[in-house]
């Protein structure tokens, strides 16, 4: 046994300084920009980037229009199928992990040559509509840890007893999803909205592949151009994931723990 | 276990209500769900329909297989098995082209494989460290935390992170050649290379790898371990004949899990290298891009070919994890 505790503290370390050393590498190079000592002026550059600064909005605006739209289609769909449909579930869950499948790079192709400005529904054809193109795209690759996340979250309640209960106070259906399911979830659906945040925020590809303004095309030009920025945006972008499964992690403790029925 | 009482429940619930209200009902039956179907099919299953269908037509909108060959190039695959045996016969290394897409997808399976199998290994041990090494508790939450955090942190920043790391000029690259007078650019390594793109991807693989298989870790019973040191078992065979075997399954299943994670992403290597290392998602953004191959319908056979080998390592992980959860419940 003794021999295990310091084989198990050999392979803690090794692994330890393998995941440390680039993020001390990547914060040391991120502060030499000025010759001859240490400083944050690559990240007072980065930061006052008008571009960063517009780029970085509009991704974060996508994701959120991204979390809407992953709601609004997976609980509804979650919370009926626990409802009344299970023997759909198969189906549903097979679908949910196509996005791990097919890669974004294949969907996004097709976005492309389906629904082109020559096409009965021409997405590509207006910016807006382009826009919308890349929130849906978001939201599908979002979409097997949101319906995850929203499952665990309708296990941990009674789904059933609630819906009644609520028809019998006269609650229609819109109400009984937005009143009683859905503050339930919350927690569930938040943790799937910050995990969608953290994917959705540097995106590369299909932003890229739909010629949108977004934060990660914008990442890929300035490692293309410069030296020490992309360092300061590495450490950056390391800073917002680790937020994001931070509140996760946050929330998870708010959960409720374990359902009123056996499961 | 849960899913048998929950469907056993809703099957209960479902032969309680009149018969009359459930007639009404039937319509409403299927508008819950008919945002997601229709998302889907608009947004997942269509798009890729369609270009697996392009896969295998011409312009005219004829069914060919002429795509599909097109990514084998005959002529210059030809011409590289030729010089290959010519290269065995004189037992030189000849310096033999693989057609382009052939290499690139090769090139990518490559890359994908090694980044799985060391993740793999690498995560597997740190999970073993952590659940059963006797370290501190705070060791294995802070392990579990940081992996969800660095199996997130893929595409471009990790790329960047890499190249301050391993670059000519990043720190552990001037480190190692300063104080252990090691050149590595020197001794052939680039992080523009087949290993440097590989040691990036490990660094989304393992802790991946830690995520998916704690729990596995977790579920192997003390009682096990107990039960083989009562029948007089060495740690060596309680390892051998129990744990080996019971792991196996999940262990496969999250190689080929993070095989295909590694196969599609594009954004880390296409920062990393630019287009100086051809993985295939670069061939293809390339070739959505601007044509370059000059062929829209063999971009859809790039396409085509890249679902079918992701699709298949999923088919082996659902199988797999089908396997193991028969002994980890």
């Amino acid at each position: 046994m003794k021999s295990g505790r310091f084989w198990a503290w050999v392979v803690f370390i090794l692994g330890a300084g393998y995941f440390f050393i680039p993020l001390i590498a990547t914060v040391e190079f991120s502060m030499r920009m000025r010759r001859g000592a240490y400083s944050f002026d690559a990240y007072q550059i980065v930061l006052g980037d008008p571009r960063f600064q517009a780029t970085f909005m509009y991704s974060v605006i996508a994701a959120i229009f991204t979390i809407i739209l992953g709601v609004l289609i997976v609980v509804p769909a979650a919370y009926w199928i626990r409802l009344r449909l299970p023997q759909l579930r198969p189906i549903v869950e097979f679908i949910t992990l196509l996005p791990l499948v097919i890669p974004a790079i294949v969907i996004v192709f097709g976005y492309i040559r389906m629904y082109g400005s020559s096409s009965p529904l021409p997405f590509l054809a207006s910016d807006p509509g382009t826009n919308a193109l890349l929130v849906i795209g978001y939201a599908t690759l979002a979409l097997p840890y949101m319906y995850r996340a929203v499952d665990t979250g309708l296990r941990t309640i009674d789904v059933r007893t609630l819906t009644e209960a609520a028809q019998i106070l006269g609650a229609g259906w819109g109400t009984i999803i937005s009143r009683v399911i859905l503050p339930n979830v919350l927690i569930a659906v938040l943790s799937g909205a910050f995990l969608t945040f953290a994917i959705v925020i540097g995106e590369f590809t299909m932003a890229s592949l739909l010629n949108r303004p977004a934060f990660g095309p914008y990442l890929q030009n300035i490692g293309a151009n410069r030296a020490y920025e992309p360092a300061a945006l590495a450490i950056i972008a390391f800073a917002i994931t680790w937020g994001c499964m931070s509140l996760i992690q946050i929330l998870s403790r708010f959960a409720p723990k374990s359902a009123n029925r056996p499961n | 276990m849960t899913d048998l009482s929950l469907s056993n429940r809703a099957i209960a619930g479902k032969t309680a209500p009149p018969s009359e209200t459930r007639a009404l009902r039937l319509p409403t039956q299927w508008l819950g769900v008919a945002p997601f179907f229709i998302f889907a099919i608009m947004f997942l299953i269509l798009p890729t329909l369609y270009l697996m269908l392009g896969a295998f037509q011409n312009d005219a909108g004829e069914f060919t297989f002429a795509n599909i060959v097109g990514i084998f190039d005959p002529p210059n695959l030809k011409l590289y098995l030729l010089c290959q045996s010519a290269s065995w016969l004189s037992w030189t290394s000849g310096n033999c082209q693989l057609p382009t897409i052939l290499a690139a997808y090769w090139i990518s399976m490559k890359v994908s494989l090694a980044s799985a199998l060391i993740g793999a290994f690498a995560g597997l041990a740190i999970a073993i460290a952590i659940v059963r090494g006797g370290l501190p508790d705070w060791i294995r939450s802070a392990t579990l935390t940081f992996s969800g955090v660095a199996s997130n942190f893929a595409g471009v920043p990790l790329a960047f992170a890499f190249l301050a790391t391993l670059g000519r000029l990043g720190l552990a690259t001037v480190i190692l050649n300063t104080v252990f007078g090691l050149n590595i650019y020197a001794h052939g390594f680039n992080i523009l290379s087949f290993w440097g793109l590989t040691l990036t991807y490990v660094y989304f693989q393992i802790p991946l790898m830690v995520v998916i298989i704690t729990p596995a870790i977790d579920g192997l019973k003390r009682e096990w371990g107990e039960a083989a040191a009562t029948l007089g078992a060495t740690t060596a065979q309680y390892w051998r004949m129990v744990v080996i075997p019971v792991i196996w399954p999940s262990f496969l299943g999250t190689v080929i899990l993070l095989f295909a994670n590694a196969f599609g992403a594009i954004a880390t290597a296409y920062a990393l290298t630019g287009s100086s290392l051809n993985i295939i998602p670069i061939v293809l953004y390339a070739q959505i891009r601007g044509d370059v191959l000059h062929n829209a319908h063999l971009g859809y056979a790039i396409a085509f070919g890249m679902i079918v080998i992701t699709g298949l390592a999923n088919v082996f992980y659902i199988w797999f994890r089908t396997r193991s959860e028969r002994w980890l419940k």
